[in-house]
């Protein structure tokens, strides 16, 4: 396994997949997610970005930041678009149009993921076509400017569902796109966060390699909408996992894998504190949204634990 | 000389793709476009094409993966209907802006609501403005011969955009016809293979592909497509002339009948010229000068070929099988535009027929025909043929 410095060289230079140069906000955790997760790949890589910040961020016109093929066509079709440049792979290989081996990612933001290409994603899954699919999420879009998506957590306030005199923020709860993942029997889902390179970098080698599709959601705060100083993006995604709002886990052939166990988990408002979406939940009388709050986060992690425990196979 | 086969407007694209046989073909199944899929599947299933077919989750997801096996460099093919086209608009507008030479087979149907799946225009006629080209195709047979066109046509280095080759659900899709099937190594000579030169999957050179345009380049990109779209003319006679060498036949902008020395010209798109024709010929029989014009390249649209063929019309009718509520109806618009620089213009009448499949009948054609001898017209109002009062 690389060090962070043998990672840390993969992704600069002059063989780095994406270049600096892009238009992220200062501080964004994209960055390094994609850096990590193209270095991690042994092949050429192919990218298909969904609509959303990275897209927009990196490929303004004349400029680009991808050293790599990369397309985008709209919001919610990522999976669909590689899952057609993966046909097209099998069948010019076939006809001995071209050679070598590629990797093929498709990557979109929590909200191209969990919601409105929701049904791209598993059609592709589905049909187990060999590529691998990165969600980041930043819990909401962040693009079009901190709407809510199936992503954003509960009581978070977003601005197509504020926090108001009669209103908390979010009032259900973000849905399990890992399980739902999971719940195709492809080889290889896994949940990582900005802050663990490592981490993120062995689960893309996973997802590459695995022998069918595989799916990485891995989570980016965003200094913009969750405004937080742009210096502490690895620090609020730190407290996401020693809180267990996070958690770091894989499941690998159906079999589930904690990877990370905090000892001592923090509490949620450890987490919270400092993000404008949660400021309302520290006015006194809101008390009672952060301890719902961290019971359903205790209770996700008891079950989560019970079910790598139980060892069966998802 | 081909071999003759009794077989459907269906079967006949699903013929034309077999020949072809692309390296990705993406589908999602829709009535009445259904059996062009089910056939190639067979095909596919029968080691008869070497295609990589992905049966996808929805129209969406097909035209999707179409535009992603294209960009890679396969040669990539679909077909849909109706509601199938509207699911997957967002990707059909986005692919000539991608300059992908995709060629669909469009099966007419009815747009909901009231859900219907019988012939009319109005799915084509929803997508003409975004920039594909648009091939018509009265019966079975043109629809083998323009499927062929198309594949050409799109993939010519001066074009670079998609088309649609579309044909009248179940009138055309599902009727039995007798078909020439030409000769399959010819076939496979004059459609060539897709050159690889922009593809993706060519990981040495490096494209982003379909980035943010903002207002500094957007509209010259646009004008490009444009400016693409007006090569098609002069490539479609080309690819018409070579295809000419193995059929034998013409293939012009649009056909006309009995025209030359016409006092009265209906126009009318697919199927409907078949019924057409036969009204013209009865109308003939009784001494009654009228002619046919049958549109056949409806985008980008022949308006100084158009003129040139009509210019001595005194009358001229204007069939369609959709409408543009509140406005003129689509292929009526696109004769009085053709025709607007005349000098002399002649009178028109503009009729909707058939919406929801019903039928047009031979005698509703002559009908049409006696009416626009009559000089009885109305240019500021659209007339209805077999609309029940
Ligand atoms: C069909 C469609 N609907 C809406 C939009 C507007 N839109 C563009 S990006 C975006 C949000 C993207 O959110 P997410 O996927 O979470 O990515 P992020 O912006 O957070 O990177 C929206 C709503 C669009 N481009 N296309
Ligand atoms: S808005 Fe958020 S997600 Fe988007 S570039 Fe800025 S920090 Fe990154
Ligand atoms: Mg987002």
């Amino acid at each position: 396994m690389p060090t962070l410095q043998e990672i840390a060289l993969k992704t600069s230079g002059a063989d780095a997949r994406i270049v600096s140069g892009h238009r992220m906000c200062s501080g964004c955790g994209i960055g390094s997610i994609i850096k990590t997760v193209l270095a991690a790949s042994d092949k050429p890589v192919i990218v298909i970005s969904a609509t959303g910040c990275l897209e927009v961020v990196t490929t303004i016109y004349p400029f680009t930041a991808w050293n790599t093929p990369w397309m985008h066509v709209t919001f919610e079709n990522a999976a669909s678009v590689a899952a057609g440049v993966e046909a097209a792979y099998k069948a010019l290989k076939r006809r001995g149009k071209i050679e070598g081996d590629v990797n093929i990612l498709a990557v979109a933001g929590d909200g191209g993921t969990y919601d409105i290409g929701f049904q791209a994603l598993s059609g592709a899954l589905e049909r187990r076509h060999k590529f691998m699919y990165l969600a980041y999420d930043n819990e909401g879009y962040m693009n079009t400017g901190n709407q809510r998506s199936g992503a954003t957590p509960f009581g978070a306030s977003t601005t197509t569902v504020p926090a108001g005199k009669i209103s908390l923020g979010k009032p259900q709860w973000r849905k399990n796109l890992v399980e739902i993942v999971a719940a195709h029997r492809i080889p290889y889902v896994a949940q990582a966060a900005v802050n663990n390179t490592i981490d993120l970098y062995k689960k893309a080698q996973k997802g590459f390699n695995a022998d069918g599709p595989a799916v990485l959601v891995v989570l980016q705060p965003c200094t913009s909408n969750w405004s937080f100083d742009s210096s502490l993006t690895i620090q609020y995604s730190k407290l996401a996992i020693e809180t267990n709002f996070w958690p770091l886990y894989e499941i690998e052939n159906g079999v589930v894998h904690v990877n990370t166990k905090p000892s001592n988990r923090k509490p949620i408002e450890d987490f919270l504190k400092g993000q404008s979406r949660f400021r309302h939940l520290f006015k006194p009388g809101n008390e009672h949204v952060i301890v719902e709050m961290q019971k359903m986060i205790d209770d996700e992690w008891a079950r989560l634990l019970k079910l790598e425990e139980s060892g069966i196979q998802l | 000389m081909g071999v003759r086969k009794a077989i459907t407007g269906a079967q006949a694209a699903a013929e034309a793709m077999r020949q072809i046989n692309p390296d990705v073909v993406v589908a999602y199944p829709i009535t009445p476009q259904t059996p062009i899929v089910e056939e190639f599947a067979k095909y596919v299933a029968d080691g008869v094409v070497d295609t990589e077919m992905v049966p996808v989750e929805s129209e969406h997801s097909a035209m999707s993966a179409a535009v992603g096996a294209e960009t890679a460099g396969a040669r990539a093919m679909s077909a849909t209907s109706s509601q199938g086209l509207a699911l997957m608009w967002e990707v059909v507008a986005a692919t000539p802006g991608l300059r992908l030479p995709i060629v669909v087979s469009l099966v007419n149907r009815a747009l909901s609501a009231p859900i219907n799946i019988h012939c009319d225009h109005s799915d084509v006629m929803g997508v003409t403005t975004v920039g594909w080209v648009q091939i018509f195709s009265e019966n079975a047979q043109e629809v083998y011969e323009n499927t062929l066109l198309a594949v050409r046509v799109a993939e010519d280095s001066r074009v670079q955009l998609p088309v649609m080759v579309n044909q009248d659900g179940f009138i055309t899709s599902h009727a039995v016809e007798p078909v020439e099937i030409f000769d399959d190594a010819l076939v496979e000579k004059f459609v060539g293979v897709r050159s690889l030169d922009r593809a993706l999957l060519d990981v040495e050179h490096a494209k982003s592909v379909g980035p943010l345009v903002l207002p500094d380049h957007y509209f010259e990109f646009k004008r490009a497509q444009e400016e693409a779209m007006s090569k098609v003319f002069e490539v479609y006679r080309e690819v018409g002339t070579e295809l000419s060498a193995i059929t034998g036949k013409q293939y012009p902008f649009f056909e006309t009948y009995h025209t030359d020395d016409a006092e009265a010209v209906v126009v009318v798109l697919n199927s409907a010229a078949g019924t057409a024709k036969a009204a013209v010929d009865a109308m003939r029989a009784q001494g009654k000068r009228v002619g046919l014009l049958k549109p056949i390249l409806f985008r980008p649209f022949p308006y100084a070929e158009i003129r040139e063929a009509l210019k001595d019309i005194p009358v001229i009718g204007v069939l369609d099988r959709s409408m543009d509520f509140g406005a003129c109806a689509p292929v009526y618009s696109e004769f009085r535009n053709a025709l607007w620089a005349l000098g002399k213009r002649p009178a028109m009448q503009s009729y909707i027929y058939g919406l929801g499949g019903r039928d047009i009948m031979t005698t509703e054609i002559e009908a049409v025909f006696e009416e626009l001898l009559s000089g009885k017209l109305d240019a500021e109002h659209q007339r209805y043929i077999g609309l029940r009062g």
